[in-house]
């Protein structure tokens, strides 16, 4: 009796978590203007409207870049942050670490609004760069957290071995550490894009006027009225947070593999 | 190849001395071991040499050039690990050949020199494998081969057999002794296991708390210890504290517990002034157990059996005489001595060693 409930309360936890995204995905193939069941037939007439609405267009491409760029200039900075809090000593190391990792355990509102308050008391205006530098700050720490949980699994001995040999510390990183790292990389960098591609609470503060990113585009759309195109929106957005870290994923598992590590 | 000289090393980390005031000379084509307990400063006067550590004082030298301003990367050493340090991500084969890539070598030619490296070391089938796929033993010889196919100055090696097991260990001793032989590069191995240390040694460096205990080679070193340290870490031995009465020139007459008066001869007495305290140094396998005393047997003395452990060919004994409690390990082709019989100890002058008290 007791597991069968439990096992009952965790099915429907689970359906109340995933139904509404199953839905989302159905009714962005639905031929019927109205969003409801039952479907009327199968089309793709709301990825077309998606494809030809401009503002939808601009807004995804504006993410794909912001998304690029936070995953490039994450990654960059939490592959070296690491390096020097796993391999170097240093005077407040600590203090170091949990100043890095604290965009994790602050409110993001809370860091939204200090990030544009304090922007403001320099003088800087919003702007790209801003909204950029924002969605760096808030991706970095996971991208440390996972590169430097990998970093202290690779033995030093064997970047010892390398510079024994005749590698210059910079060949060195690059022909053993990098490559060994970089499943890490990977997944910190897809990390990045994934956060950044998803947020709308930073976002909202730290856009410039006329600049939208999916998610506040969504927003914005939401507002007039429910639109079946914006469950097409969904779907691609699904299709792109969580297909992109599983494809990975699958990518990293083949490599592994091969090597027998 | 090149000889490595160590001119007053020191290295501190903060108040910690690891490594103090040594010196030592290892000779071009030698195979030298640094044989310690652990935290003698054997791995640490290792990474000094290799430039992964800078001495806080003094000077290495290899080839006759200073080489503390030199970084490991320009060094030109092989250097193997305990735990091999292949690199995971690539094959046996560009493993081997990493050396020769940052060294301007045709790629004909490293091919070829790869090749080579892997027949020397017995693997030359595994090119293409990853290092995870391999035994322990075949990706130490890996590493052997990666550090010696840059045709090293100097080979480092870092107790590169305490990972494997037993029986291997034995095997890879012989065989990396035999590799050694055979390209002739000077070699600086360290270990902490004395029975590797006899076995492939051409000199042996015994250090404790940073500091150099004796020099020497294998039998010098085992034979003629110059401290209680030395006798004690090599081999079983039994010391007997006593007195020197005299110095002259057929030997030391010692004065200890147990045996009496016993003359050592003057080369098993180097170490040795002149009258005072003196210890006498006997290993357990020069320590001859019999049911009867020897005829005109000088160095004899009565003895009860308190322990037996039985080990095959030999048989190790512990023996109670008087206050003392000794330790022999004898030969035995029958049955050995059971515990609680009455026996008597023998040995030869010229087996003991004397040093100062």
């Amino acid at each position: 009796m007791g597991w069968a409930a439990i096992r009952a309360y965790t099915i429907l936890v689970y359906l109340f978590m995933f139904l509404p995204v199953v839905v989302v995905v159905l009714l962005s193939f639905n031929q019927n203007q109205f969003g409801s069941f039952p479907m009327t037939g199968v089309s793709l007439r709301w990825f077309e409207a998606l494809w030809n609405n401009d503002a939808v267009m601009r807004a995804f491409r504006t993410s794909l870049v912001l998304g690029l760029l936070t995953a490039l200039i994450s990654t960059t900075l939490g592959v070296l942050a690491s390096l020097a809090l796993v391999r170097y000593t240093m005077r407040g190391k600590n203090l170091i670490t949990t100043i890095l990792i604290a965009p994790i355990l602050v409110p993001e509102v809370v860091l939204a609004v200090a990030l544009l308050l304090f922007l403001n008391w320099l003088g800087i205006g919003k702007s790209f760069a801003l909204l950029l530098a924002g969605h760096v700050i808030f991706t970095l720490p996971f991208v440390i957290l996972v590169v430097q949980a990998r970093l202290v699994s690779i033995r030093r001995d064997v970047e010892e071995a390398a510079l024994s040999l005749g590698a210059s510390p910079i060949q060195t990183f690059f022909s053993v550490t990098l490559p060994l790292l970089m499943p890490a990389v990977a997944a910190g960098a897809l990390f990045a894009f994934t956060i950044s591609f998803d947020d709308i609470t930073g976002t909202l503060f730290w856009k410039p006027g006329g600049v939208e990113t999916v998610p506040t585009q969504i927003f914005s759309m939401l507002r007039n009225s429910i639109s079946p195109e914006i469950n097409a929106l969904g779907t691609v957005m699904i299709v792109i947070t969580v297909g992109l870290p599983l494809l990975g994923a699958a990518i990293a598992r083949q490599i592994s593999i091969k090597r027998g590590i | 190849m090149g000889a490595v000289n160590l001119n007053n090393i020191v290295k501190r980390f903060g108040t910690f001395t690891a490594v103090e005031k040594t010196s030592m000379d290892i000779p071009e084509g030698s195979f030298t071991t640094l044989l310690g307990p652990s935290g003698c400063g054997k791995t640490t006067t290792l990474r000094m040499i290799a430039g992964l550590l800078d001495p806080t004082e003094g000077e290495i030298i290899i080839n006759g050039k200073r080489v503390n301003d030199v970084p490991i990367h320009k060094r030109n050493l092989g250097l193997v690990f305990q735990n091999y340090a292949l690199f995971p991500h690539k094959t046996v084969a560009e493993n081997v050949a990493f050396g020769l890539r940052y060294r301007n070598v045709a790629k004909s030619e490293i091919a070829r020199r790869v090749k080579e490296a892997l027949e020397l070391v017995q693997l030359p089938h595994l090119g293409n494998r990853y290092p995870k796929a391999l035994s322990g033993g075949q990706q130490q010889r890996i590493a052997l081969a990666r550090a010696i196919v840059i045709e090293p100055d100097v080979l480092l090696l870092d107790e590169p057999l305490s990972a494997l097991d037993a029986n291997l260990r034995e095997d890879m001793r012989v065989e990396l002794k035999n590799i050694q032989a055979r390209i002739g590069v000077t070699t600086v191995f360290v270990t902490h296991d004395q029975s590797e240390a006899l076995a492939m040694s051409d000199q042996i460096v015994v250090m404790s708390n940073g500091r150099v205990e004796q020099v020497g080679a294998p039998q010098e070193v085992y034979n003629t210890p110059a401290s209680e340290f030395v006798a004690r870490f090599l081999g079983a031995s039994n010391i007997l504290d006593g007195r020197c009465l005299s110095r002259g020139g057929e030997g030391a007459v010692l004065e200890v517990p147990v045996f009496g008066q016993i003359t050592v001869p003057s080369a098993k007495a180097p170490h040795l002034a002149g009258e005072g305290a003196a210890k006498l140094v006997i290993r357990a396998e020069k320590l001859l157990l019999r049911d009867s005393p020897p005829e005109g047997g000088a160095f004899s003395a009565p003895a009860t059996v308190e322990t037996v452990d039985y080990q095959g060919q030999s048989v190790r004994y512990f023996v109670r005489a008087g206050d003392m409690q000794l330790q022999a390990i004898n030969m035995i082709d029958d049955r050995p001595f059971p515990a609680g019989a009455q026996v008597h100890m023998t040995l030869r002058p010229q087996d003991c060693a004397a040093l100062p008290g």
